[in-house]
């Protein structure tokens, strides 16, 4: 299957403005968009740049925009692109170091503002923590979640202002809120509740359209609204 | 002013990370990695961390201790095998109480599963003791302790390369990095210095692993004199994914899963008729070979079938979710409905850089420590796994050697009076960055890692023989007269690429070179080395460790004892 890949290249340091370059391959159906990319690099132009790593889906490395849409280089199969054209472009949203390298310390400092890290009762038990299947459960969609900022980059309202928490880091919280486990309610409200955290969401759900490990982003961060409103409402009745 | 730490750690997986939770309270800590934290190769683990909690069945830690031992065919050492099986619950423990979220029973304990190797009564009947949450058990730890650290605010050097150790006076003093952003070579001080670099899978065709397991930590330690351990037994996973070697979990197993050839034959029973499907990996992947070779592959190819059919769909959605993601996206196999199409991959070292049950490294492989230089996970070997790592015993050793490495870092830190570092003028940089960098020759980078890794997979995989070892011998030869005439002319520029694989390549070399020199030394068959030749075990010669130094260009072999303190030696059969 012949494939045109449309690839976005640009150094900032270098370049007055970004182009695209036109590669074409020879390709099976089952390959992924990233072994097209890495051919590219093996086979005819080893400049380009982008991040890849564990190759299928495990590790978030290879985030990136595929003919408009948000994902990972690795989930995407050739046959998947009938017309076997393939526009590859770094995640919006995020200024471009090189190439497909977007700088993703902004998205980071933001999973640390959430404080993922457990925050338990102070008395340890000797043995584990006991948590019903059930309880365990309510967060498991959360803990698939790979880091890999497709969520973020394809979110609107991010789009509009990039001081939004974004949804990759409000489904962080989401998974420490909804652990029985957690014993910090009050104090992760207080970073979430204003209208540059949970709030800011306005449900375009363009996070769960985009997840790569399927997760409804959208569907947990309603939960966490609806959690916040009802503590709230508790509060002032 | 050149940075200057306390402790440095290369690598960011789980020994990594879990060395640096043990010292961010007093220490200046920095990590380093080639990738950003949370893409370490140690997310990608996913059945399970093994431990005889006992939350489902009666277990012990002598069990677990024995089976490891057994595993390993009997080459690993026996004080440190007991180290880790008695330390496993607690480790466990400690990690539910930082937060992992382990998947749970309906008692609300830590739910356990069955898993290769894994035994009660000294081998009578499989036992649960795979503790997981899904089948993304690697990935929550890791998380958990990345998290950690960031509670600690660490410092990362994301993407950022390590080229060579810096060592003064016998002490290791730091290291020379890349920064692959910006493509300049910089130096950053320690006075401790830990290698968690984890595996080398990629220098074979076929591999589980990501892209950046080339070995690098095994390699630079290994050119600064240092030898590596057991390196001929290399560990191929029975069930990844056909042709892409992606791993699909030893849990689907653990669960009910079973292995079936052309005939539709559960064959296993053949191989190990007591735990048949939940034999250990060696045996296993030895027996989906035998049964290609010998005509019973999926019509006549190289693949057997993985058959899940019986689980049903939601055990399947519940407890192998990224297994049957990646089944559905790689092979469009519902493995609710159909059976998955698998072969051996590339799995994990059992081998590495030799270091006492501290992570102390052991700078002549045998008793003498290298100052200021430790290693913890799969690139150390210590050794817990012998000729055969058991499924879960992993993930089990880099949070207790990681733990144990970053006490002994503390402890060496503590008794550490003032250091001054080496070298305070203006760093040159390092002349065999320099020199490949500047090779203007007409080798092609990609050409010559395909070929190592063509060669390896085809001579010095799951079966070898002499014939075969020395020719593979050969071309390595040729490769890395190849090597410095490759084609790049040029300083690395930003985010280069080519330049970072160029230095992998290099680093798979090196690696390469060890396993098949330890390969061709051991006359026998023992865990996962496999010598056609002599496919026995033979106690009288080999029931020792190897050691395989550089020197001057040179590669030379050498023994050391096991340890033996429990168990002796007795035929391994399942």
């Amino acid at each position: 299957m012949r494939v045109r890949l449309e690839v976005y290249r640009f150094d900032p340091v270098s370049d007055k403005a970004p182009r695209f370059h036109i590669y074409e391959l020879e390709t099976k159906p089952w390959e992924r968009v990233l072994d097209c990319l890495n051919r590219i690099r093996w086979e005819q132009d080893p400049s380009l740049s982008f991040r890849s790593s564990c190759g299928h889906g495990a590790c978030g490395a290879d985030a990136m925009r595929i003919n408009g849409f948000c994902t990972l280089a690795c989930q995407k199969l050739v046959k998947e692109y009938e017309d076997g054209i393939i526009r590859v472009e770094p995640l919006p949203n995020f200024r471009v170091i090189k190439d497909l390298v977007v700088d993703l310390e902004p998205f980071f400092q933001k999973i640390q503002y959430v404080k993922p890290y457990l925050m338990p009762d102070k008395d340890q038990p000797e043995r584990e923590r006991l948590q019903s299947a059930e309880q365990r459960m309510k967060f498991d969609e959360a803990i698939r979640c790979i880091l890999c900022a497709c969520c973020t980059a394809a979110c609107p309202v991010m789009e509009r202002s990039s001081d939004f928490l974004g949804p990759a880091a409000l489904l962080r919280a989401f998974r420490y809120l909804f652990d029985s486990r957690d014993n910090a309610f009050l104090e992760r409200m207080a970073l979430l509740d204003n209208p540059l955290g949970i709030w800011g969401c306005k449900a375009y759900g363009e996070c769960t359209k985009v997840c790569p490990k399927d997760i409804d982003v959208r569907k947990c961060l309603g939960s966490i609204k609806r959690k916040l409103f009802e503590t709230k409402r508790k509060e002032t009745t | 002013m050149e940075p200057c730490h306390d402790a440095l750690i290369v690598g960011t997986g789980i020994a990594g990370l879990r060395a640096a939770v043990e010292l961010i309270p007093r220490w200046n800590v920095a990590l380093v990695s080639k990738v950003f934290p949370t893409r370490s190769h140690s997310g990608a683990a996913q059945g399970g961390i093994s431990a005889a909690l006992g939350n489902e069945e009666e277990d012990h830690w002598e069990w677990h201790m024995f089976d490891t031992v057994k595993g390993s065919d009997f080459l690993a050492d026996q004080d440190a095998v007991e180290i880790m099986a008695r330390d496993a619950p607690r480790a466990i423990i400690e990690l539910e109480h930082m937060g992992v979220p382990f998947s749970r029973n309906e008692k609300g304990l830590i739910a356990q599963r069955a898993f290769g190797g894994h035994t009660s009564q000294w081998g009578r009947a499989p036992v649960k003791r795979a503790c997981y949450a899904s089948d993304r058990t690697g990935r929550v730890i890791l998380d958990t302790l990345y998290e950690q650290c960031l509670k600690g605010n660490v410092l990362f050097y994301s993407e950022y390369m390590v080229l060579d150790l810096i060592i003064d006076a016998g002490q290791c003093v730091g290291v020379w990095v890349l920064d692959i952003k910006s493509g300049e070579v910089h130096r950053i001080w320690a006075k401790a210095v830990l290698v968690a670099t984890g595996g080398a899978g990629r220098i074979f065709r076929t591999t589980s692993n990501c892209s950046g397991n080339t070995g690098d930590g095994m390699a630079f330690t290994f050119r600064a004199g240092i030898p590596l351990e057991d390196m001929e037994f290399v560990q191929f996973h029975p069930t990844g994914l056909r042709s892409v070697g992606i791993l699909i979990s030893e849990a689907a197993r653990g669960e009910g899963g079973v292995l079936r050839n052309d005939l539709g034959e559960r064959f296993m029973v053949r191989y190990a008729p007591n735990i048949m499907d939940l034999a250990p990996r060696d045996i296993t992947s030895r027996a989906i070979l035998t049964e290609i070779k010998e005509g019973r592959g999926i019509r006549g190819e190289h693949y057997v079938h993985l058959d899940l059919t019986a689980l049903g769909p939601e055990k399947i959605e519940e407890r192998l979710w990224e297994v049957a993601s990646f089944a559905k996206r790689y092979a469009g196999v519902d493995p609710s409905k159909e059976p998955i199409p698998v072969e051996p991959t590339c799995h994990y070292f059992m081998g590495g850089i030799p270091t006492d049950s501290d992570g102390r490294v052991l700078g002549d492989g045998e008793k003498g420590v290298l100052p200021g230089l430790f290693a913890a996970g799969e690139c150390a070997c210590v050794s817990v796994h012998g000729a055969n790592r058991l499924g879960c015993n992993s993930l089990l050793d880099l949070v207790v050697f990681g733990r144990r490495a970053g006490r002994a870092i503390d402890e060496w830190l503590k008794g550490l009076k003032a250091l001054s570092f080496p070298f305070k003028g203006k760093p040159r940089n390092p002349e065999r960055f320099s020199k490949m960098c500047a090779s203007r020759g007409s080798e092609r980078l990609a050409q010559l890692r395909f070929e190592l890794q063509a060669a390896m997979m085809e001579h010095c995989s799951v079966f070898r023989t002499r014939k075969g070892l020395l020719k593979v011998a050969d071309l390595l030869d040729e490769i890395q007269r190849r090597f410095s005439k490759i084609q790049l002319g040029r300083r690395p520029g930003r985010f280069d690429l080519e330049i970072v694989e160029a230095l992998e390549l290099d680093s798979m070399l090196h690696v390469a070179r060890a396993v098949v020199a330890s390969a061709l030394a051991r006359e026998e068959s023992r865990g996962a080395h496999f010598r056609e030749d002599y496919p026995e075990r033979d106690d009288s010669r080999f029931l020792k460790h190897s050691l395989v130094f550089l020197n001057g260009g040179e590669i030379k072999v050498a023994w050391k004892p096991v340890r033996i303190t429990r168990f002796e030696p007795s035929e391994r059969s399942y």
